[in-house]
């Protein structure tokens, strides 16, 4: 989750589910960004549709293990540049179709990928999983003072949900220079410091920072396993290292 | 970039002094606008320069608005219907993503003004383009005019050795290409620069603190072109009244 647009929620969902799978997990991403959903072209698989059988819409499958399974509203438009102008209510009653209406399977963990806010996809998705146990939220930031402000908000919302806070993600922090290999004064964007600090959290709990880095932005154009095929890359110590605290962090609480 | 894009035309129209300019926040779960303005904790209106946000609301920063629809349109409406703006020149709106409840609200409670149309964010990638046209289409389908699309954070230039780099990957041409497929103008290209973010989170203008900056010069041309839109307008709604 974030207060802010663009931080990189839609980013971390993708990479999430993908080193997930690389651990032999099965993984399901619900996207809820039903006016600006992302999930599908990040993951190539923007052409596909989904159909119905007897337990209701099968979700999109990836990859040729399947090993992850995608439902968004991305499936159901007739065209990929349809607006959905739709309010509250008409969005959260598909919000919980997708979770109740969904062929989804055995799987290990579901990734929900939100807009960002604390509004009706949020409230519908909480009430709609809270049967099943939510594991809990990751919010994602940016290192600025205006998108710190907004994980305040963000952090409340998880509170009066009941919402666990399984870590806070400093997204887009540093950027190395590719042509003289100088660490931009730490950030591209202006940095206040470490964002856990920022917001003082007990206990602190940070669960990584990510640099900005093009080979990701450009992996997730072009729908690529980005964990698969770019272990080199700057980004990607800290994707595999967020995605093991989820890992460890799932082993204790079952 | 729409937060940042909203502040600075604020302060680039109301430069002349003759204008009365008001800003309207309609980010209700989201409120960027205090802090970019720097009026964080007080709602301070400059000579002719108004703002309203939710942000002006809460009591403290660690406030959620954790509210549905219905009741953002209202509060939405009240900004409009119960704040004294004056006689104003510009409406600036800045809106969170999407094209939902606050998108139609604030169509739909403006249509009786005539509103001079929508100036369409977005960042050079297809992830971004791809929710653009979506806002476009929004537009059309309310009817909206759209003034023009501004992409922003194209290109970053390295301040040590001065050698631009793609952060976002222009992969299916950037705005220009979609400017064109889908027949609407573009105002212009933002590079990133990390002082528009440090500038924007001290709540102080860009335009004014960096006025030589390659940044400001395509902001001032950006809203340039959005005067000159809205003076037109203006002079053909006159013609049909
Ligand atoms: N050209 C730029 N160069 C560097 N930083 C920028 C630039 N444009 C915007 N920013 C910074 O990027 C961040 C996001 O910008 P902003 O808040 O304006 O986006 P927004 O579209 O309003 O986001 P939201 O969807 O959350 O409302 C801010 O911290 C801002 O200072
Ligand atoms: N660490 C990073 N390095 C480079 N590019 C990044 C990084 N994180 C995200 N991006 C790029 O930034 C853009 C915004 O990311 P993303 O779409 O994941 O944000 P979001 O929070 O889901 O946005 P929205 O609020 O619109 O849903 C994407 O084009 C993505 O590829
Ligand atoms: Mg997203
Ligand atoms: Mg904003
Ligand atoms: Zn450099």
């Amino acid at each position: 989750m974030s207060g802010k647009g663009g931080v990189g929620k839609s980013t971390l969902s993708t990479e999430l589910a993908l080193a997930l799978r690389n651990a032999g997990k099965r993984v399901g991403i619900l996207d809820v960004d039903l006016c600006g959903p992302s999930i599908p072209r990040m993951l190539r698989v923007q052409d596909s549709s989904v159909h119905q059988c007897d337990r209701g819409w099968v979700p999109v499958f990836v990859g040729h293990d399947t090993a992850i399974a995608l439902m968004s509203i991305g499936f159901l438009l007739e065209r990929p540049d349809d607006a959905v102008v739709w309010r509250g209510p008409k969005k959260n009653a598909l919000i919980k179709q997708f979770v109740s209406d969904v062929a989804w399977g055995d799987l290990d963990f579901l990734i929900v990928d939100t807009p960002p806010g604390t509004s009706d996809e949020h409230i519908s998705t909480v009430e709609a999983l809270r049967p099943h146990q939510l594991l809990g939220a990751i919010l994602v930031t940016t290192p600025q003072a205006v998108s710190v402000g907004d994980v305040r908000r963000e952090l409340t919302f998880c509170r009066k949900a009941g919402l666990q806070i399984l870590g806070i993600v400093e997204n887009m922090s540093g950027f190395v220079c590719p042509h003289c290999s100088v660490i931009n004064c730490g950030s591209v964007f202006f940095i206040l410091g470490p964002t856990g600090s920022e917001l003082s959290l007990s206990p602190p709990c940070p669960t990584g920072c990510v640099p900005l880095d093009p080979q990701l932005s450009q992996s997730l154009e072009e729908g690529r396993d980005f964990i698969q095929e770019f272990p080199k890359s700057s980004a990607f110590p800290a994707l595999t290292h967020i995605a093991q605290q989820i890992l460890d962090t799932s082993q204790k609480s079952s | 970039g729409k937060s940042t894009f909203s502040a600075l035309l604020a302060h680039g129209l109301a430069a002349d002094e003759t204008k009365q300019v008001a800003l309207l926040d309609i980010d209700i779960c989201g409120p960027s606008i205090p802090k970019m303005m720097g009026l964080e904790g007080e709602q301070y209106v400059e000579e002719n320069l108004g703002v309203m946000s939710v942000g002006f609301l809460l009591s403290s920063p660690d406030d959620a608005v954790i509210w549905r629809g219905p009741k953002k349109n209202g509060l939405i409406k009240q900004f409009l219907r119960d704040v004294d703006w004056g006689e104003v020149d510009y409406l600036i709106v800045d809106t969170p993503p999407g094209t939902s409840d606050e998108h139609l609200s604030i169509v739909q409670y403006l249509s009786a003004t005539h509103i001079d149309g929508a100036v369409i964010v977005t960042t050079p990638q297809e992830v971004s383009l791809q929710d653009v046209r979506k806002e476009i289409n929004f537009c059309r389908k309310v009817k909206l005019p759209i003034i023009g699309v501004v992409e922003n954070m194209s290109g970053f230039v390295c301040p040590k050795c001065k050698n631009e780099s793609q952060i976002f990957p222009p992969t299916t041409g950037g705005a220009e290409k979609m400017c064109q497929n889908m027949n609407v103008s573009l105002l212009g290209k933002v590079p990133l620069d990390p002082e528009i973010g440090k500038r924007c989170d001290r709540g102080q203008s860009f335009l004014a603190e960096a006025p030589e900056s390659p940044a400001t010069l395509s902001y001032r041309n950006i809203i340039q072109r959005i005067q000159e839109y809205c003076e037109q307008h203006h002079l053909q709604e006159e013609k049909i009244m």
